[in-house]
């Protein structure tokens, strides 16, 4: 019962890395892509790791996973926003 | 150790499948690092990678009962966000 | 059933790599091919952990991904989009690809020949036995600090004297010309302390878990990376007496530990059971401040204040002091 659950987050978790990988892949500018990326960072490892915190029985490593989650979440934000600047004044330089 | 719950084989390859189709969400989005018409749309994919990494060693953790990989995912989420501030926030020596 | 699917993530993953090495070397744009090469640094860290290696797992993320990555984009940021063109002749292209094909060789069949070797005495086994009077309970840790303690010296002595290297080679790394998000400040308030107690999580545990001084001090130097590039205007002002002292103190205290080990036991670095455990932490510790301020200082790059002015000047001076002397005494016979 506990690993059906443990099971379904995972996969959910997994649907989002996929679908943000081909998004990466497909959409046609940078800022799309980083969308699509900010999702596979942010919903999929939070499924993931929910999977993963299920699974596993010592709550250290619980604690563990849930400091990862959230730098994981603060990291993406943090990445998204300073690449898309970057990328925005590099292309104001350019005109 | 883990308690029963792992030893049960549909668990582990529910986890195996999870673990290969997360492989192969990196690699497509491996191509954007190949294309990506600037440097920005090449970092994204080490972003991607970066995630997609922790998200794999979360769930290698699980399978082959090693605890020290939970180490290494906090250690990826920490540092990922340094590359990209090296990317966006430096001047390099170039002209 | 479990074994398929075993073996289909790892004939991935190796594909992977050789697809990531392979372009890397053969692509002709460097952003390319430095991309890449960060991604070939990451997937190699999951092949670690795939194989069971935790500790290396720990060093290719911390090494690889951190500090490599800051340091080689940073390098291609400007970079020209020209491409790079091989202006070598066939005939010596021809000699270097059959080399590394003869070379490639050599090492699969050293693989294979070693996987397929008979049941023989192993060095994990002696490690194993030896680890209850090492100090720690980390094989590999033992292995590094007390039954290599030597190689690990010379480890340092290799990190100071590239560092030397590069700050003598390279110019100071210029301001950042563009504003600094005030996001990334406010995330630096906290990602700093962060990082320096998750360093020194690593230095501790790596008597009896994955982790280490090479580690720790690699996450020390991505942490003071970090607060130099996010807060420009204040530009650290090296303290040069601090930094030379910095930059040596973990060989010194590696020598110093070894030669008083040898007064005791006769032996250099042969360290006493009883205390092997507290000079391995006292070693570390001096090792991580080390690491951390050799790997931030090759990125930083650039000639601390002082470290030539002593040296040039010093010998513009006495030039002119001694041509000032010689019209002296040429005009005085003359």
């Amino acid at each position: 019962m506990i690993d059906t659950l443990a099971i379904l987050a995972i996969f959910s978790g997994l649907f989002f890395f996929l679908s943000g990988s081909i998004g990466l892949l497909r959409l046609p500018d940078l800022f799309t892509r980083l969308h699509a990326l900010a999702k596979a960072d942010n919903v999929g490892l939070a499924l993931v790791a929910l999977g993963v915190i299920i699974l596993e029985p010592a709550v250290v490593n619980d604690i563990k996973i849930v400091i990862i989650w959230l730098l994981v979440m603060a990291a993406s934000a943090i990445s998204s926003h300073l690449v898309a600047r970057h990328a925005l004044r590099e292309n104001r330089n350019d005109d | 150790m883990m308690t029963g719950g792992a030893s049960t084989s549909i668990l582990t390859i529910a986890l195996l499948i999870a673990l290969n189709l997360l492989l192969l969400s990196l690699l497509i989005g491996l191509f954007r690092a190949w294309l990506g018409p600037s440097v920005e749309d090449r970092f994204s994919a080490i972003l991607l990678i970066g995630t997609g990494g922790v998200a794999i060693l979360l769930i290698l953790a699980i399978l082959l009962q090693i605890t020290a990989l939970y180490d290494v995912a906090l250690v990826l989420a920490l540092l990922a966000v340094v590359g990209t501030v090296a990317l966006t926030q430096s001047e390099s020596n170039h002209d | 059933m479990i074994e398929l699917l075993w073996s289909i993530f790892d004939i991935m993953l190796v594909l992977l790599l050789l697809a990531l090495a392979w372009t890397t070397c053969s692509t002709q744009d460097v952003k390319r091919a430095v991309t890449l090469f960060i991604a070939m640094g990451l997937l190699l860290a999951i092949v670690w952990a795939r194989l069971k290696a935790p500790d290396l797992a720990l060093a290719e993320a911390v090494i690889g991904a951190g500090i490599s990555g800051a340091l080689l984009l940073s390098a291609i940021k400007d970079y020209p989009v020209t491409p790079m063109v091989s202006h070598r002749s066939r005939l010596i292209e021809g000699i270097i690809n059959s080399l590394t094909l003869a070379l490639t060789i050599l090492m699969s069949w050293a693989v294979w020949h070693g996987l397929n070797m008979s049941d023989g005495i192993r060095l994990s086994e002696q490690v194993f036995s030896q680890l209850p009077v090492s100090g720690v309970s980390n094989p590999v840790t033992a292995v590094l600090l007390n039954y290599r303690a030597y190689d690990t010296l010379l480890e340092l002595a290799v990190v100071l004297t590239a560092v030397l290297t590069v700050l003598t080679l390279n110019e100071k790394r210029s301001d950042y010309q563009g504003s600094t998000s005030p996001l990334l400040q406010g995330m630096t308030r906290w990602l700093v302390p962060l990082l320096v107690v998750t360093s020194g999580y690593l230095l501790w545990v790596g008597a009896h878990a994955p982790g280490g001084a090479f580690q720790a001090g690699a996450m020390l130097a991505a942490a003071m990376i970090l607060l130099q590039l996010a807060y420009p205007s204040r530009r650290a002002e090296f303290n040069n007496y601090l930094l030379k002292i910095l930059l040596v103190i973990g060989i010194f205290t590696f020598v110093l530990v070894g030669l008083w080990m040898m007064s005791r036991n006769d032996d250099f670095l042969a360290f006493t059971p009883a205390w092997a455990g507290t000079l391995i932490l006292i070693i570390e510790t001096a090792a991580t401040i080390s690491i951390a301020s050799a790997l931030t200082l090759a990125y930083l790059g650039g000639r601390p204040g002082g470290w030539e002015g002593r040296g040039s000047e010093g010998k513009a001076r006495e030039d002119t002091h001694r041509t000032s002397r010689s019209i002296t005494e040429n005009g005085g016979a003359g």
